[in-house]
């Protein structure tokens, strides 16, 4: 497995490829599309993440000392973003999510790219991820 | 008047995002503002700024001067008295204020309120905490399935404990103009008031309330090209002189004793505080722009675009459009030139975040009509609003750039 700063650098150099922005909506559309499905009965009102304007549930599961996020979301482009957290926070153990700093979501140009509204989801997310993983160490 | 000639009032229009020529359809959540109304703000704040109605100092009374023409302006352009207008920061403002005061004039336990369901939060919510205060009833007047208010079962539903009536003139999602005329005779005819939410039909025709014959008309500057910040609630005079004051302090009052306060007469009884002495003048230029648009030229422009759209948008596969118009309880419900529509198998959301980025601004989700939303069973639509200043080419762009946004999100 690589190590996280090793998968944020990948995703990073993956999303600077695209020079328009459309392209980078595509390719978080295909991550959406691609995104594992989730169970209907996981999603509850407990897993919702407050702040987005469409719906986004995370669920996390503790196993073998490790955290599994699975997450899916009403909106196609959310549930692209929502698929890359997963991508590079899932499967590690809590104490190296919650000692990160983020930072690389800067380094996407995502924030300022996206609506107010959807920044805040964005936000909203990454701090849902971080309570979790705290509250698992 | 040509479109071209209308545009160059609005520097806006000139503006790129993300290097492209910025499509605004975004009117009905605020227009754009004319050089007109941009000077005039200006110009108050760089050379007149003082606080109204107190000082005798020159400054202080041109900007007295400025306010009072305003109110004056406003008044002649919706044939009531300027004694009737009362300036507050907007519709939601004035919708509160009609809701508290008149709720302490008139409305005790037991008695009743109908809102209509069409209602955008602002004309709603405050309804439901009057109700909730004074111990009232809060009632519902449906929408139909194709967005046309049931107004055949008003008449019924008023009973003798129903003290006002609210409805929107045009619903900020269905874009339907209501009857608002006949709905006033059915409100009188039965011994209760109306209230009329105008903050979309202050903009989309020319309101004239003497006609109209309602009791309060609420709307905002900011959708009428004025300065964000201003508003106005109109009220029958003799309803306003019943109705205790919203706000204490400032200039709304008499004379002020420890053994108690009496009020300055209507208007200035409901303007607490110091008003919005540079906003609230740029109503004048805003409405000699609403005028200006009253333009044959300018006028067959936006029919053109909203029969366009009418028949182009319900083309598109799995597009359903909210609010048709047409006749409907002996009623004509005409559209304004704002279209709210979902697609089937498409999150609102991920369609108003690729026409972003393709330089159209539109709204997407609830637009503050969540019992609206739940109306229609979704969780949130589309909105495209024009303005005059809105091309046929603008239309053709918006809607080229919907099918791809569509097949990007399908493929």
């Amino acid at each position: 497995m690589k190590t996280l700063k090793e998968r944020q650098d990948e995703l990073v150099e993956e999303f600077s490829m695209f020079d328009d922005w459309l392209d980078k909506y595509e390719y978080l559309i295909d991550l959406g599309k691609n995104l594992e499905p989730f169970p209907e009965e996981l999603k509850t009102d407990d897993r919702l993440i407050k702040g987005c304007q469409s719906r986004v549930w995370l669920d996390a599961e503790a196993k073998d000392g490790a955290i599994v996020f699975r997450a899916d979301s009403d909106a196609i482009i959310t549930k692209g973003i929502i698929s890359m957290l997963i991508s590079v926070y899932s499967g590690r153990r809590a104490e190296e999510i919650a000692g990160d700093d983020f930072s690389f979501v800067d380094r996407l140009g995502l924030k300022e790219n996206l609506s107010p509204t959807r920044a805040n989801g964005l936000v909203s997310m990454l701090e849902t991820i971080r309570n979790i993983a705290q509250n698992n160490r | 008047m040509d479109v071209q000639e209308l545009r160059k009032e609005f520097t806006q229009l000139d503006e790129k995002v993300y290097g492209k020529p910025l499509v605004y359809l975004d009117n009905a959540a605020t227009s754009l503002r004319p050089r007109g109304v941009v000077s005039k703000w200006v110009e108050l704040s760089e050379r007149y700024s003082a606080n109204i109605h107190r000082a005798v100092h020159h400054i202080s009374s041109i900007a007295t001067e400025e306010y009072e023409h305003a109110r004056e302006t406003v008044a002649a352009y919706l044939n009531v008295s300027p004694g009737e207008v009362v300036f507050t920061s907007g519709t939601t403002a004035s919708v509160n204020l009609a809701a508290f005061s008149f709720g302490e004039a008139f409305v005790g336990e037991g008695d009743e309120i109908i809102v209509s369901e069409s209602e955008h939060h602002s004309d709603l919510v405050p309804w439901q905490m009057m109700c909730e205060r004074k111990r009232a009833v809060l009632k519902v007047l449906e929408v139909d399935e194709e967005g046309r208010l049931r107004i055949d079962e008003l008449g019924s539903m008023i009973s003798r404990r129903t003290k006002l009536v609210c409805v929107t003139h045009v619903s900020n999602v269905l874009g339907l103009v209501n009857p608002i005329k006949a709905i006033a005779e059915i409100c009188h005819s039965h011994g209760c008031r109306l209230l009329v939410d105008g903050a979309q039909g202050a903009v989309h025709g020319h309101p004239d309330l003497k006609d109209l014959d309602c009791d309060f008309y609420a709307f905002s500057g900011h959708k009428m090209y004025a300065a964000p910040g201003t508003g106005v609630l109109y009220g029958k005079k003799e309803l306003l002189d019943a109705m205790p004051p919203y706000m204490g302090g400032g200039e709304m009052v008499g004379s002020v004793k420890w053994s108690g306060t009496t009020y300055a007469p209507v208007p200035l009884k409901f303007e607490a505080g110091t008003q919005n002495f540079a906003g609230a003048p740029t109503m004048v230029p805003a409405i000699r722009m609403l005028e200006l648009m009253e333009d044959a030229e300018i006028e067959r422009n936006i029919d053109e675009i909203t029969a366009y759209l009418l028949e182009e948008l319900p083309k598109i596969p799995g597009l359903r459009l909210y609010g048709i118009p047409g006749e409907a309880y002996g009623q004509d419900f005409r559209k304004i030139p704002l279209f709210s529509f979902s697609v089937e198998h498409c999150h609102h959301e991920d369609l108003a975040l690729i026409l972003d980025k393709m330089g159209i601004a539109l709204r997407s989700g609830q637009m503050c009509a969540e019992p609206l939303m739940d109306r229609f069973g979704v969780t949130g639509m589309l909105r495209a609003s024009f303005a005059p200043y809105n091309t046929m080419e603008e239309t053709g762009y918006f809607l080229s750039s919907l099918k791809k946004a569509i097949k990007m999100l399908e493929a």
